[in-house]
């Protein structure tokens, strides 16, 4: 699957995109970001307080709890800021 | 309905939008133009500049679904959502919406309903430029609450 990263999250990922095949034990959002963190200092950095990071599967926004079998596309930021 | 959506890096005529939105209808009784601009200050501190990233392809998609649901809420006529990219300086555009409907409560009531979700779910990200730094501007509670008003 691909994953896309945003605002900080990027910055501290220090990547835009990548493609990734978590081990089968990671089925949900809040599983798949434990799993980034463990994978470097960048994405310990960028996970370190993952209740505030959102984030969308196939562009949609999702909850934490939501698997993510099937997905294309998961991408991680922090809360928004448009208008 | 007459919807329009632009994700865009250049400026926009927010005068000449509401224009197109109202030619050649006679039932439009009421239309809201709203336009969010880049200011100098932010909570006391300057602000030089702002860049705003996006998520492309989503941010399209989220501002759709709620033009949609604005369209289910208000007996609306005509929707034009604009929002920029890139960086702007003070003083320049960032966000147009523009609702037109028979009567104006439809027109205010839908406007303030797609500013509140596009400040708080349409996935776009403000980096600020202060005084020689550069800080990414956090989510703010009060936006938060005004989108959780419009909540069945």
């Amino acid at each position: 699957m691909k994953l896309l990263y945003f605002a900080w999250v990027r910055e501290r990922v220090g990547k835009t995109d990548e493609e990734i095949a978590p081990p089968a034990g990671v089925r949900t959002v809040a599983e798949l970001m434990e799993w980034l963190a463990g994978r470097g200092e960048e994405y310990a950095h960028a996970f370190e307080n993952r209740k505030v990071i959102r984030a969308a599967i196939d562009r949609s926004h999702v909850k934490p709890d939501t698997a993510i079998a099937g997905a294309r596309e998961i991408a991680f930021f922090p809360p928004m800021t448009g208008g | 309905m007459n919807a329009t959506i632009r994700l865009q890096r250049e400026d926009f005529d927010a005068a000449a939008e509401a224009a197109k939105l109202t030619r050649g209808h006679t039932d439009i009784g009421a239309l809201v133009s709203f336009t969010g601009i880049c200011r100098d200050n932010e909570s006391g501190h300057g602000v030089a500049a702002m860049t705003l990233e996006h998520y492309p392809g989503m941010a399209e998609e989220e501002i759709a679904r709620h033009v949609l649901d604005a369209q289910a809420r208000w007996p609306l006529l005509g929707i034009t959502v604009i929002h920029r990219y890139g960086r702007m300086v003070p003083g320049d555009n960032i966000v147009l919406v523009v609702t037109a409907s028979a009567h104006r409560e439809a027109a205010f009531e839908a406007a303030n309903y797609l500013m509140d979700f596009l400040k708080t779910q349409a996935p776009f990200w403000k980096l600020e430029e202060r005084a020689g730094d550069k800080a990414w501007v956090e989510a703010k509670d009060a936006d938060d609450a005004a989108t959780k008003r419009w909540r069945p």
